[in-house]
């Protein structure tokens, strides 16, 4: 089970940031996670929501550059050592990390991590296999 | 005291000079015409035959022949000579990225180092001097030229080429370099680097051969006071021969155009017409002495005025201003001529969208090439990694195509300005002319 990430070009310049939150925030859109990877003139942003076919219709009117890209949500227990203990699975299975986030919700044993690899399907397997299941979209938009 | 190379022709009269170039005009026109069948069909659409051309008077006759040609004769369309006589090419960048081929003969050889050791010997160079020559060598004239123009007056010559200025800077301290050779930007910034390092006392440059670019008055001044040199401006173009097509003397009032070689006229760019002595426009050579590559009324696109008064260092050819602009959408970049259609080109190859916006600026006196390029879905990407090789393979290609490093900016789709006409694709904020 993978979530939807909506991954948007901004350029590197003052503003362009909260233009787009304004954007959100003007369709009454939730964000569940947000990261950013930047370059000295442009940056990736990465956003979970709590809507993401409305965000990308939204997105795609106000003429953004922007893909989908599914990845995997992995609740992790909120004390020391829970993202270790995953991160160990993934690398005593030889799952390469292209980048990954972290976000927390209402509920508070729960912290959630975002992992972007380059194979889902491989991931999900060796995770399970310890027990440990990704969520999915709905279960995502009702955090 | 002036020095010249060559003073029985460089302080002629002017009724010689005329007498020559008289004769040689006739001549070249006719082996033009005999030998290159492009030139031939040129000539025949105007209704133009070679016995019509009896002195300079009839030189407004012939057809005016442009890079477009250049380039759609490429390679050999117009070499004027059987293969076996030519030793030499030089290549410059054409519009589209098909480059300019020019094509040298020993004799055409001769004459182009004649002409460059006469700007040296302007800038006061003999025999007992040590030419530091940091024009780039290859393809491009520069180095080949200055080189050339050394070994005749019999200056003890570095061939350093250009980059790797430690090493420039050591030779010039440990060879006692008394002239360099480059492009004005790079005179600048071996200054700076020089001031920096405090060698001032162990450089002993007295004077500076520059050109390939533009460059103003102020950054002339800036030159001759960090490197306590009199800094001497060149001018010439591949398709003619290379640098020393014209040059400067003690004067430093204009360049002298090598007149026995080379008849410059200066024409409207828009009807083509020939304008008045001391009116600007743009500037148009015909060769009448070079054998392998002939090329008559080449429009250089170079915008400037000449000057036929007296100079005071005995010279009588004529002098050309600076360019002050250009009469297309060429840029010179670095010494490299940058056209803003083989930028396009490789976008469109690359499937990116044909808008985009090139910036020139200069820092510290080296130019930076940008090229503004909007964001496609294609090209995007959730991860750096991706987006940054695309971003390089784009770089790579830009680099391919011009010869030089182009920075890519990725900015944000629509963001770059569509105007109604003309695009505005050229932002060139360095202030050259």
């Amino acid at each position: 089970m993978t979530v939807k990430q909506i991954s948007v070009f901004v350029e590197n310049k003052p503003g362009q940031l909260a233009e787009f939150t304004k954007l959100l925030r003007q369709h009454n859109i939730d964000m569940r996670a947000l990261s950013i990877a930047e370059t000295p003139d442009f940056g990736i942003l990465r956003v979970i929501v709590d809507d993401s076919y409305k965000t990308a219709c939204i997105l795609k009117d106000a003429e953004y550059i922007f893909s989908i890209t599914p990845v995997l949500a992995v609740p992790i227990e909120d004390e020391a050592g829970g993202l270790d203990k995953i991160l160990t699975i993934l690398a005593e299975n030889g799952i390469n990390l292209e980048y990954t986030y972290a976000f927390i919700t209402r509920n508070k044993d729960l912290a959630y991590m975002i992992f972007r690899v380059t194979d889902n399907e491989k991931a999900m397997e060796v995770l399970s296999q310890h027990g440990i299941k990704t969520i999915c979209q709905d279960q995502l938009s009702s955090l | 005291m002036e020095h010249y190379y060559q003073p029985e022709i460089e302080c002629a009269s002017r009724e010689q000079i005329k007498a020559w170039q008289d004769e040689r005009l006739v001549k070249n026109v006719k082996h033009a015409y005999d030998n290159v069948p492009y030139y031939r069909n040129l000539m025949d659409q105007k209704g133009v035959k070679p016995e019509d051309i009896r002195s300079t008077a009839d030189l407004h006759k012939l057809p005016f022949i442009t890079k477009e040609d250049l380039r759609e004769a490429y390679p050999y369309g117009l070499l004027a000579v059987p293969l076996k006589d030519v030793v030499r090419i030089q290549s410059t960048s054409g519009t589209t990225g098909r480059r300019v081929v020019a094509f040298y003969t020993q004799h055409d050889l001769d004459l182009w180092d004649d002409c460059c050791a006469r700007a040296i010997m302007a800038a006061g160079g003999t025999n007992e001097d040590v030419v530091h020559v940091s024009y780039g060598y290859g393809l491009f004239t520069g180095g080949p030229g200055l080189n050339g123009g050394s070994h005749k007056v019999g200056s003890m010559t570095l061939p350093m080429s250009s980059g790797n200025t430690d090493r420039q800077i050591q030779f010039m301290c440990d060879l006692q370099s008394t002239i360099l050779c480059c492009t004005p930007s790079y005179a600048a910034y071996l200054g700076e680097t020089i001031c920096e390092r405090g060698l001032q006392d162990q450089i002993k440059l007295k004077a500076g051969i520059f050109g390939a670019e533009a460059w103003s008055e102020e950054m002339r001044q800036d030159i001759q006071n960090k490197l306590h040199i009199k800094a001497y401006d060149i001018y010439g173009l591949t398709e003619i021969s290379g640098p020393g097509v014209a040059f400067e003397c003690s004067a430093q009032g204009g360049m002298h155009i090598n007149e026995d070689h080379f008849i410059a006229e200066i024409i409207d760019p828009n009807t083509g017409e020939v304008l008045p002595d001391g009116e600007k426009g743009e500037l148009v050579f015909t060769c009448i002495t070079k054998e392998a590559f002939p090329l008559m009324r080449y429009r250089t696109r170079d915008i400037c005025v000449l000057n036929r008064e007296p100079c005071s260092c005995g010279r009588t050819h004529v002098r050309m201003s600076k360019p002050m602009g250009r009469s297309d959408d060429m840029l010179i970049v670095k010494g490299v001529n940058v056209f803003p259609s083989q930028i396009e080109t490789v976008l469109l190859n690359k499937g990116y969208p044909a808008n985009y916006q090139i910036i020139v600026s200069r820092e510290h006196n080296s130019d930076k090439l940008e090229v503004q390029v909007e964001m496609t879905p294609e090209m995007f990407s959730d991860t750096l990694t991706e987006v940054s090789s695309k971003e390089k393979e784009l770089i790579d290609a830009l680099k391919a195509m011009l010869g030089i490093y182009a920075k890519v900016q990725l900015v944000a789709p629509k963001s770059i300005a569509r105007s109604e006409g003309k695009a505005v694709r050229i932002i060139d904020n360095r202030n050259l002319y």
